[in-house]
């Protein structure tokens, strides 16, 4: 699994989640560039990515992350941690 | 709107999508949500609810924190908007924090310092603005700053948490318009892991799990269907492997599964469910596949049958087709299909039925017996706003009501039958006694409903006090036994003219020439106050078709959409009903 693949199948949920087919994520994306993609829509691709990929993001993580990619390599981490 | 929907397990992001589709065709209801902590997901929630039942709520959320100010300030956001419902959504995470804060002599006070907050609220909502109000209880959090010895002491947050939780049953009782959504049974049910999500508790303040919301959107919205007059009223059973284990016509009797017999326990609890049901106004009707004679057999003979043929209003056994039968029993009963339940365990039969009837409700049981009560617990299929005495009466009005039938048909002339029946009225204005059954009417009456206004007993009772109205209730009864009270008028004085606010009947005494003597007893009433005229009026719904020439038949006029009568001129309709 890497970052790429992540991304393509993170792609996949905010497009579901957010209802919206032109959503394009790449690692560098972050909240403001994409339209729907606010603080409470945040909670639902959160737990969409953690249903995904069983994982669980810690408060802090969740706080913290940057961009999609940084949000790509916690769940490569956890999952091969798994 | 569509009937109660029987998703659950709803998740949150299918209800947001929804958001985006059209509501247009639906009816508005206002609901203000006033939350002590963030309320967006709940917002987002009802409304994509909304859609799935055929709903468009028009909703005010209050910034969050807000409740205080919101209630107390009578030029507020809250009373502007004229919301329909109002929600307090208080949470228990809130509740425990400030419990903390107490000193112990109030903490073992913090229950009824609680309450009486909620009632004060209450109090200055009923006093600003004339709506209902749903309040949440508390998710039932053990602190574990006691352990299990929380419930032995009243200075344990569990303690203080289920005497407040208690509290607002006592309230709810009390307070007409006051209807609790019962968060606290819903988090018993889904259990903490799904009902609460600490990380987005933690980053944002939202107490619950975003996919916790749709369950409690659902809550709020059974409520206000109920309040609405859109609940079930009765369940129709098929009989084999549905109310008992096994097939009747080839086990026989003694084969059955029911007591202790195999399966037998699933099914007994079923059927005790079934008669709490029918003893709270519930009408029980048996649809099924079988000869009448072995049908019956278990409900008269089986030691271990919990449900006997007087449970059951209306029992159908014979071989024609189920969407046949079905439609029978309803217009037996002549309730809406919208108000019926068909539980059966067939697959194929439920879904010819339901492919025939969309209307019905048919739960998709489980393959396995042992999950059918649990399974149709959760659907919540029975909520109602609103229970009377005459609820448990029902079941044997129906039996009368089909000795009524057999006597019909032993006399060719109407008047001769109708004669026969010895019918006797009583006329009553609303008093307390009649005020939950006038209410309940109100909220029930589809078909024989000339303006479909929907009144709660807090309005009954306004009516009741306000002298510009008069109000008449009509109860009935016959040889056959009692109708109680089945039809109300009520009239509203404006100068020498009386406008007919609501005039509704039970679809029980169609063809009894009560319309007849409910004319009279108005226009009476009116002439002693010197009233000249009386006005009526038809608002079409897509239930009441009825009664569209209700006032035509009765000799009125029609003017620009309503309906006059003088009552100079009116000479008082032939029945064969007497007053008492």
């Amino acid at each position: 699994m890497d970052t790429n693949e992540v991304i393509n199948e993170l792609t996949k949920i905010w497009r579901n989640e957010l209802d919206e087919d032109s959503i394009v994520l790449k690692p560098e994306t972050t909240a403001k560039d994409v339209e729907g993609w606010d603080s409470l829509t945040n909670i639902q691709l959160i737990v969409a990515t953690e249903k995904k990929y069983k994982v669980r993001f810690s408060a802090t993580e969740i706080m913290n992350f940057k961009n999609v990619g940084d949000l790509a390599e916690t769940v490569i981490r956890k999952s091969t941690n798994a | 709107m569509r009937h109660i929907s029987l998703n659950f397990g709803m998740e949150f992001s299918s209800l947001r999508k929804n958001l985006k589709k059209d509501f247009s065709s639906f009816p508005v209801v206002k609901v203000a949500i006033l939350g002590d902590t963030p309320t967006q997901l709940l917002h987002q929630a009802l409304r994509g609810y909304g859609y799935e039942i055929g709903v468009s709520f028009d909703i005010f959320e209050a910034d969050y924190g807000q409740i205080d100010m919101q209630v107390m300030d009578s030029t507020s956001e809250l009373y502007e908007f004229q919301p329909e419902y109002v929600i307090i959504f208080q949470a228990a995470q809130k509740l425990a924090s400030k419990f903390y804060k107490k000193p112990i002599d109030s903490k073992i006070a913090y229950a009824e310092i609680s309450i009486s907050y909620v009632s004060q609220l209450l109090n200055v909502i009923n006093d600003n603005h004339q709506c209902k109000i749903i309040c949440f209880n508390f998710a039932e959090i053990n602190d574990s700053v006691f352990g299990n010895y929380a419930n032995k002491t009243d200075a344990s947050f569990l303690y203080q948490l289920r005497k407040i939780n208690l509290g607002l049953m006592d309230l709810a009782r009390e307070t007409k318009n006051l209807f609790i959504a019962d968060i606290a049974s819903l988090a018993a049910y889904y259990g903490e892991n799904s009902v609460f999500s600490p990380t987005t508790y933690t980053n944002t303040g939202i107490v619950f799990d975003i996919d916790f919301w749709p369950a409690i959107a659902k809550s709020v919205s059974d409520i206000i269907l109920a309040i609405s007059g859109k609940f079930k009223k009765a369940i129709v059973l098929d009989l084999d492997n549905t109310l008992w284990g096994g097939i009747i016509g080839d086990d026989g009797i003694e084969n059955i599964q029911i007591g202790e017999l195999g399966i037998g326990r699933a099914f007994t609890e079923l059927q005790y469910w079934l008669k709490q049901l029918k003893a709270r106004g519930i009408i029980l009707a048996v649809c099924s596949k079988n000869y009448e004679h072995i049908a019956l057999e278990p409900f008269e003979k089986h030691p271990d049958m919990v449900l006997r043929p007087d449970d059951i209003a209306v029992f159908v056994a014979n071989w024609d087709n189920k969407v046949d039968n079905i439609r029978h029993i309803q217009s037996v009963l002549n309730i809406g299909f919208d108000s019926m339940v068909y539980l059966d365990d067939n697959p194929f039969e439920r879904n010819m039925v339901r492919n025939e009837i969309p209307a019905l409700a048919i739960p998709e049981l489980p393959e396995d017996p042992a999950e059918y009560l649990g399974f149709l617990r959760r659907l919540n299929l029975f909520e109602t706003a609103a229970i009377t005495g005459e609820d448990s009466e029902r079941t044997k009005q129906y039996r009368e009501e089909a000795k009524r039938v057999t006597l019909q048909k032993a006399y060719a002339n109407e008047d001769e039958f109708l004669e026969s029946l010895g019918m006797k009225c009583t006329v009553k204005p609303f008093d307390k006694f009649n005020t939950p059954r006038v209410a309940q009417l109100s909220q029930r009456s589809n078909q024989f409903n000339l303006r479909t206004v929907r009144y709660t007993e807090q309005d009954i009772e306004r009516i009741a006090r306000d002298d510009d109205y008069t109000t008449f209730t009509f109860s009935l009864e016959d040889k056959f036994g009692d109708y109680g009270l089945i039809g109300v008028i009520i009239l509203k004085y404006r100068g020498d003219t009386a406008f007919i606010d609501t005039w509704f009947m039970s679809c029980r005494v169609l063809k009894r020439e009560m319309e007849n003597f409910m004319l009279n007893a108005i226009v009476e009433n009116a002439k002693s106050k010197g009233i000249k005229q009386i006005v009526g009026e038809y608002i079409p719904t897509p239930k009441n078709e009825l009664v569209k020439d209700h006032y035509k038949g009765l000799g009125f006029t029609e003017k620009d959409g309503l309906w006059y009568l003088s009552t100079q001129k009116y000479k008082p309709f032939k029945n064969h009903i007497k007053i008492t």
